[in-house]
């Protein structure tokens, strides 16, 4: 038995973007090894996702929403999700390594006596067992791990690094699942998310990414970084030195321990390139760097380099951006 | 209020990460180790708890490790613990995040708990699973990424904030809980010299698998590591350059748009 559980996190009512991800992760499980691919929803718009969903080639679409699984608990989403695997039998869950999944299948894992896999980066079939690939020492080495037995194994695959999947197969059966949560037996629970200012996409998410490190100098100088970001439909990074300054806040640090991100742009700006910053972006597909320093360490990583002063280049760039975008 | 903090000695953040001849792991020769930077804001939280609820509160520090480890808990000890236990055994040697997490669960069920901080992740295996795994076996709630915590009156229950994509989830928990730290959560102490002093005669109380009534290596066996993997080397950096920097700018775009697409 090698069926497979895709986990369609739902934010806002919405399917994230990696739930597509997700499934070509799973066809590609599926088309090597057989079985069959079923699909879940959890929580605030569980029914309308499910029905999204029906045309990307799943068997069964499970849905599961109420009072008691509006807001976010892993307790709540533990049992529905554990649940289903039981019920279905599922070999592999896929799931995103987002907020949610990091704090949501380490307990399923545990309740349904399975593995999982963290952070992946890829996920493919060698020798007739499904291998992932993840990250360790924040990124300056890699593992490809597998599951020593048939138990079910969980791989949470970080967003950005699969293509998603395109609308395929006929309709889906829909199916409700009934969950027996009641919201007095949750012990902890999400009682409401405040975002972030900006309303910049998440640095995890985003196809492009402006830092600056050290060399901003001030918090008031991320305002050139937030302009060309805003201009690209991108999000603001930092480097631990700008963060540990007071330059920008903790949300926006990138590098080992800050955010890992995997953008198709990153603009580095002003950020010398210390290990532990590469750790955390240097699987970006583009790498720029904008450095007075010609010794900058960034430059070895970068793809593209400006030897100058980024309060020039920055605001030349954006100028230069805004006569063709 | 018996408050437990998780401590890991893990490479520390500098480190340059090598994979070993054998291809079976990292070399270890030469790397510096340290407190794991999450684990930090974890030991000052707890300081701040037991401040806060003061009495016969008390501090506890619990490692799995090796020998070496022993000087990071005399650091945490330093900060103001009040004591430890070291779980030292070689088959723990590079264990899985159950098998961490049932040992832990043993010696916190006997070290008796109202609450337990842990950092969020480890910065070696970066797995972040065993905090929840371990809640799972305790049977009580975990609250992930904390970057605040706020203890009620009655230190009945926890109000949190939780770092998210793109915002902060407010959360309300049940205590006892763990709750795991993420940057931000506090600014850790550093260790003063008459805690250094102190620390040197506080209590670190070692123990083996056998010692905790195991008589081989609990829930292992799990996952396989096929192989590791070196970063791909990079490529050559193109320095974009000209006479006037807004030529080179403009070079610049013409390459991120034609050469590699990606505007």
């Amino acid at each position: 038995m090698t069926d497979i559980l895709v986990f369609g996190e739902l934010r806002g009512g919405k399917a994230k973007k990696i739930t597509k991800e997700l499934i070509t992760a799973a066809d590609r499980i599926a088309g090597e090894l057989g079985g069959e691919i079923n699909g879940l929803f959890v929580g605030e718009g569980a029914a309308s996702a499910a029905e999204e969903f029906k045309g990307y080639g799943f068997k069964r679409i499970f849905y599961a929403e109420d009072d008691a699984l509006k807001n976010y608990s892993t307790e709540g989403y533990a049992k529905v999700v554990s649940d289903v695997i039981k019920s279905t039998g599922a070999r592999y869950v896929l799931a995103g390594a987002t907020a949610m999944g990091r704090d949501l299948f380490p307990r399923v894992a545990a309740r349904v006596d399975g593995v999982m896999f963290s952070d992946c980066v890829d996920l493919r079939v060698e020798d007739g067992r499904a291998i992932a690939k993840r990250p360790v020492y924040s990124g300056k080495v890699f593992i490809e791990i597998t599951s020593k037995d048939e138990r079910p194994t969980i791989v949470a695959i970080r967003p950005n690094n699969i293509p998603p999947a395109e609308p395929k197969g006929d309709g889906a059966e829909i199916v409700k699942q009934d969950s027996d949560v009641t919201i007095d037996t949750i012990r902890a629970i999400a009682k409401e998310i405040v975002p972030l200012a900006g309303g910049r996409p998440d640095l995890t998410e985003a196809d492009i990414i402006v830092s600056g490190g050290r060399a901003m100098k001030d918090a008031s100088n991320f305002k050139i970084l937030e302009e060309l970001a805003d201009l690209l439909g991108g999000a603001v990074g930092a480097s631990r030195a700008a963060v540990d300054s007071g330059y920008a806040p903790h949300a926006l640090q990138v590098g080992q321990t800050g955010k890992i991100v995997n953008p198709k742009l990153y603009i580095a700006c002003g950020i010398s390139g210390a290990i532990q910053h590469l750790a955390g972006m240097r699987t970006s597909k583009v790498i720029v760097a904008i450095n007075k320093d010609p010794n900058a360490p960034i430059f070895e990583k970068a793809h593209y380099g400006i030897v100058g002063d980024l309060f020039e280049v920055v605001p030349l760039l954006t100028e230069e951006l805004k006569k063709i975008l | 209020m018996k408050i437990i903090t998780l401590l890991k000695r893990v490479p520390d953040t500098e480190a340059r990460i090598l994979i070993n001849q054998e291809g079976t792991g990292i070399r270890e020769d030469g790397l510096k180790y340290v407190i794991n930077p999450y684990d930090e804001y974890a030991i000052e939280e707890g300081l701040k708890v037991r401040e806060k609820v003061g009495g016969d509160s008390k501090v506890t520090v619990v490692t799995m490790g090796p020998e070496e480890a022993t000087e990071l808990i005399r650091t945490a000890l330093a900060m103001g613990a009040d004591d430890a236990v070291h779980i030292v055994d070689p088959l723990l040697e590079n264990a899985g995040p159950f098998t961490s997490a049932a040992v832990l669960a043993k010696v916190i069920e006997e070290e008796g708990f109202d609450i337990i901080f842990c950092g969020k992740q480890a910065i070696d295996d970066d797995m972040a699973q065993v905090q929840t795994i371990l809640a799972e076996m305790l049977d009580i709630p975990q609250v992930n990424v904390a970057t605040e915590f706020e203890l009620s009156d009655d230190g009945k229950k926890a109000v949190l904030s939780r770092r998210i994509e793109g915002g902060d989830e407010k959360y309300e928990t049940a205590l006892p809980a763990i709750i795991s730290c993420e940057k931000g959560l506090n600014e850790p102490r550093y260790a003063s010299l008459p805690g250094i002093m102190k620390a040197k005669k506080k209590e670190i109380r070692k123990k083996t698998l056998a010692d905790l009534g195991f008589e081989t290596k609990p829930q292992g066996g799990r996952a396989e590591i096929v192989r590791w993997l070196p970063l791909p080397k990079s490529g050559e950096c193109k320095i974009v350059e000209a006479e006037e920097l807004q030529d080179a700018v403009k070079e610049l775009v013409r390459l991120l748009r034609e050469e590699s697409k990606v505007l």
